[in-house]
């Protein structure tokens, strides 16, 4: 467990810690604002992958397949917003749990339709794969630095259009009384499709990037969706910061956890004992993390105001 | 005249039930047979789920977790060549009590969307659980090579006598619950339901009365576990799968949340639908979906409500 | 008829920059029907909040029959002998209104953790209830859904759920809002004949109903409760006037 290692791990934490906060973000805005569980968010994300490498293969341009990918997964989030999720806004959360995880099940088989059960391995252009030597001794993947890199842009961006702009300042608004964004004229209709494309697209970008590390198939985004879910219980629903927080946190304690868990047991414990314990403790460990959070505090670490 | 025809309508189903193994076999399809005990451990596991989300308004999006403790429990026993019935249920049952009481006592001091949110993560760190233990099998599970024994009872291996098990253990789970749901403790958990602020106001804590209906409920479906485990004779992981849970609940929606027999119909609904659409194309979850959903935005008051009349 | 019942000292709330509760002191003589007015805003709900149990307070102490009570819950004052009625009705609506007052009666009636027999057929929870109904107006309505009574008969329903603990202390927050003429009379009938039986604090708009019922009144404006006497010492307070009937006037 030298140096070298941990940080190495670390940026992977962080890289893994960005992502999630891509797809958190959108969850965190659409519940916030239109009070709307989406299940189905796993969905896009999938569906941004799938776009994206379709596109990708389809044009031999990596930057052409990105945005197409990202263009066609805000498509797909609007027509999912006015078909099906529109008329849920107002009912309860349980009714909204069960029609988005029928929206799951759609989504996964109409991909299977599409491109195949199989798990897809995408490549990467040439001047996106390859190392970048960091420091002596730790040659980085440069794809892995640019992930962080968007997804530090992006909750920049984020950070701006919601504190400095007037779509912010709507959305801002809308999150703590729709009645009233309404009244002053404000088309809320628009304004909650426009918010959902956003995080759909949100995800989708979180999806096609992660298409090239992990592997896409049918399913992909429930397995992130549930991790999705324990950042955002462990920063607070509703509140953006809690889950930039949150999603660090989580892909920290994760990436981390599944490196040095086993090392770590295997100093006090037999190795043998080691290798049975290591692996089903560090699956466990963001789990027991969120269990930790929510036993001090309920609402999360950064509540919303409600 | 609403209850008669609820008690008409709930014999008419237990004629039917009674009826399949002869039907079955005079019919020379033992398949069906399979098919509606799977569909009859099912409800019981739904049945179970309803005691809390339909009674007790709290939307667990980790019922399977149950369902696999309950199996492992079973299958792990087996592992290590204890094969006795009654101490492979018990710990099934107990098992998935204590993983209930532990997940309960974490989730129920929360409500709404953290509440859904953190029953369905537990699940999944069971899930994953189970996938990382190699010694039983990891993701890939292992076989239940000996059935549970209940020497001089029953033998599992006749599927006939494991089919009325079932059913026994089915009907006598209905009427436990209908004593439970009428008693006074079902009418606190109701209540808290109903209103919660009233129900303080009047004196009860809903906590211990929520968690006690929570560990309730994974006991029942514990043993819901231990009879799936013992009818597919594979243990897996997948038991757990987060789909799993959603499927539990859609059984207990589609039945309807308030009557205790709602979630059996559901459990028939979904499972045959299934059945039907997986035999007609391998992309029945193409429509199953879509289905799913318009079954939310419609029928909003369950199947049963349309069986069993109004106010059920 | 003097003894102190419940004490509250130095009670503050404040919810961002509002103040509330603004170093709230009452004293609620054990028997007495203590009426709590104000201006709307005042903070009358919220003071009834911290009361309950429902709200905690920032600061401040409230004791009851000589203990200290202020970090308890709503339920643990519940069992102690409060009850609250609310000012937008809280019932079961999807109970029939015999069930709603049996589960009050169930709450100070031994465990709830009986699993086996059914609660509607134990008569140690029938037969109160069904008293208490009657006591209310309400015989003959038990086997009615709650949300399908008529809004009065809800209000009166609440009022039984709140007897059905055999409270010592009712706190009832305005128990004739949206009421027509008639039930209003009805209600104040049914309040004034549990005068001084029970010990009341009554937070309400309704000058007919305050100056009719009350033994005593505390003015609460702007968190702050400004007086608090007899009726007519009530009446005469210049302070009063200008900062309660002065604003009732303007509007």
């Amino acid at each position: 467990m030298n140096f070298v290692l941990v940080l190495e791990q670390t940026l992977n934490g962080l890289q893994l810690g960005v992502m999630l906060f891509l797809m958190a973000a959108g969850l965190t805005l659409v519940f916030g604002i239109m009070n709307l569980v989406n299940l189905a968010h796993g969905s896009l994300y999938m569906v941004g992958a799938y776009l994206a490498t379709y596109f990708y293969q389809a044009t031999g341009s990596y930057p052409l397949g990105v945005l197409l990918g990202l263009a066609g997964t805000l498509v797909v989030g609007i027509a999912v917003e006015v078909l099906a999720l529109r008329t849920l806004y107002e009912r309860e959360h349980l009714d909204q749990v069960l029609a988005t995880f029928g929206l799951i099940l759609f989504f996964n088989e109409l991909m299977a339709i599409l491109w195949g059960r199989a798990a897809i391995y995408t490549t990467l252009p040439d001047y996106l794969s390859g190392h970048v030597e960091l420091f002596a001794g730790l040659r980085y993947p440069l794809y892995r630095l640019v992930i962080i890199a968007v997804g530090l842009a992006v909750a920049g961006l984020l950070w701006f259009v919601v504190a400095r702009t007037r779509l912010g300042m709507l959305i801002r608004a809308g999150a703590s009384n729709r009645a009233m964004v309404a009244a002053l004229g404000v088309n809320v209709r628009l304004l909650y499709t426009l918010v959902f494309g956003f995080g759909a697209a949100l995800a989708g970008l979180a999806g096609l990037m992660s298409g090239p590390i992990h592997v896409v198939q049918p399913g992909m985004g429930e397995l992130i969706l549930i991790e999705v879910f324990v950042v955002i219980v462990i920063g607070g629903i509703g509140s953006i910061r809690g889950a930039l927080a949150g999603a660090l946190i989580v892909g920290m304690a994760d990436t981390l956890g599944r490196a040095f868990v086993r090392p770590m047991l295997a100093t006090v414990l037999s190795t043998t004992a080691a290798d049975t314990a290591g692996p089903a403790l560090s699956s466990m460990l963001i789990y027991l993390l969120m269990a930790i959070v929510l036993a001090l505090k309920p609402q999360g670490l950064f509540p919303a105001r409600s | 005249m609403n209850s008669r025809r609820r008690a008409i309508v709930l014999a008419a189903g237990l004629v039917l039930l009674a009826a399949v193994p002869p039907v079955a076999a005079l019919a020379n399809q033992p398949f069906y047979l399979d098919l509606v005990r799977r569909v009859m451990i099912f409800a019981i596991a739904a049945l179970s789920l309803n005691l809390i989300l339909g009674y007790g308004g709290m939307i667990s999006f980790g019922h399977a977790a149950y369902l696999g403790v309950g199996a492992y429990a079973v299958g792990v026993l087996a592992h290590y060549g204890i094969n006795n019935g009654y101490l492979q249920w018990a710990l099934a049952i107990g098992a998935s009590a204590l993983v209930a009481l532990a997940i309960g006592a974490v989730s129920i001091r929360t409500s709404g969307v953290y509440f859904i949110m953190i029953t369905l993560a537990f699940t999944q760190m069971l899930y994953y659980l189970g996938i990382s233990i190699e010694e039983y099998g990891g993701d890939d599970g292992m076989r239940l090579q000996v059935k549970s024994q209940f020497p001089g009872l029953i033998d599992l291996n006749d599927a006939n006598s494991f089919y009325y098990l079932v059913l026994a253990i089915l009907v006598l789970a209905l009427f436990l619950g209908q004593r439970l749901v009428d008693s006074r403790f079902g009418m606190v958990i109701r209540a808290a339901k109903s209103n919660e602020v009233r129900t303080r106001s009047i004196g009860f804590s809903p906590y211990p009365y929520r968690l006690a209906a929570f560990v309730i409920a994974g006991a029942v479906c514990g043993l819901a576990g231990a009879l799936l485990v013992n009818h597919t004779a594979y243990l897996t992981p997948e038991f757990m799968n987060w789909t799993r849970s959603g499927e539990l609940m859609f059984m207990v929606i589609l039945g309807g949340m308030a009557s205790i027999a709602g979630p059996v119909l559901g459990a028939f609904a979904l499972l045959l639908v299934e059945d039907a659409l997986s035999g007609w194309t391998q992309h029945w979850q193409l429509i199953l979906g879509p289905l799913l959903v318009l079954s939310v935005l419609f029928l909003r008051r369950g199947l049963a409500g349309l069986l069993f009349g109004k106010n059920e | 008829m003097n003894r102190t019942l419940l004490e509250v000292r130095g009670l503050r709330k404040s919810f961002g920059a509002l103040l509330a509760s603004d170093d709230v002191d009452l004293e609620i003589l054990e028997g007495e029907t203590h009426a709590i007015i104000g201006p709307n805003g005042a903070g009358k709900t919220t003071l009834i909040s911290q009361l309950a149990g429902n709200l905690l307070p920032d600061r401040g102490r409230v004791r009851f029959a000589g203990e200290d009570i202020t970090a308890l819950s709503a339920p643990a004052r519940a069992r102690r002998g409060f009850a609250r009625s609310f000012q937008i009705t809280s019932i079961y609506p999807d109970f029939t209104a015999l069930e709603n007052v049996m589960l009050a009666v169930q709450a100070h009636a031994g465990s709830s953790f009986r699993f086996w027999r059914p609660a509607r057929e134990e008569a140690s929870l029938r037969s109160p209830a069904s008293a208490i109904l009657e006591e209310v107006g309400l015989s003959g309505r038990g086997d009615v859904l709650a949300a399908n009574l008529a809004h009065g008969e809800q209000r009166a329903l609440e009022i039984a759920t709140a007897l059905a603990t055999r409270p010592r202390l009712l706190l009832l927050d305005e128990p004739v809002a949206g009421m027509g003429v008639e039930e209003t009379q009805r209600m104040i009938a049914l309040l004034s004949s549990l005068k001084g039986g029970k010990t009341l604090i009554l937070v309400e708009h309704d000058m007919d109903a305050v100056f009719s019922l009350a033994d005593r009144i505390s003015v609460l404006v702007y968190g702050r409760i400004i007086a608090t006497g007899r009726p007519e010492e009530i009446r005469a307070n210049s302070e009063v006037r200008r900062a309660y009937l002065g604003e009732e006037v303007a509007a």
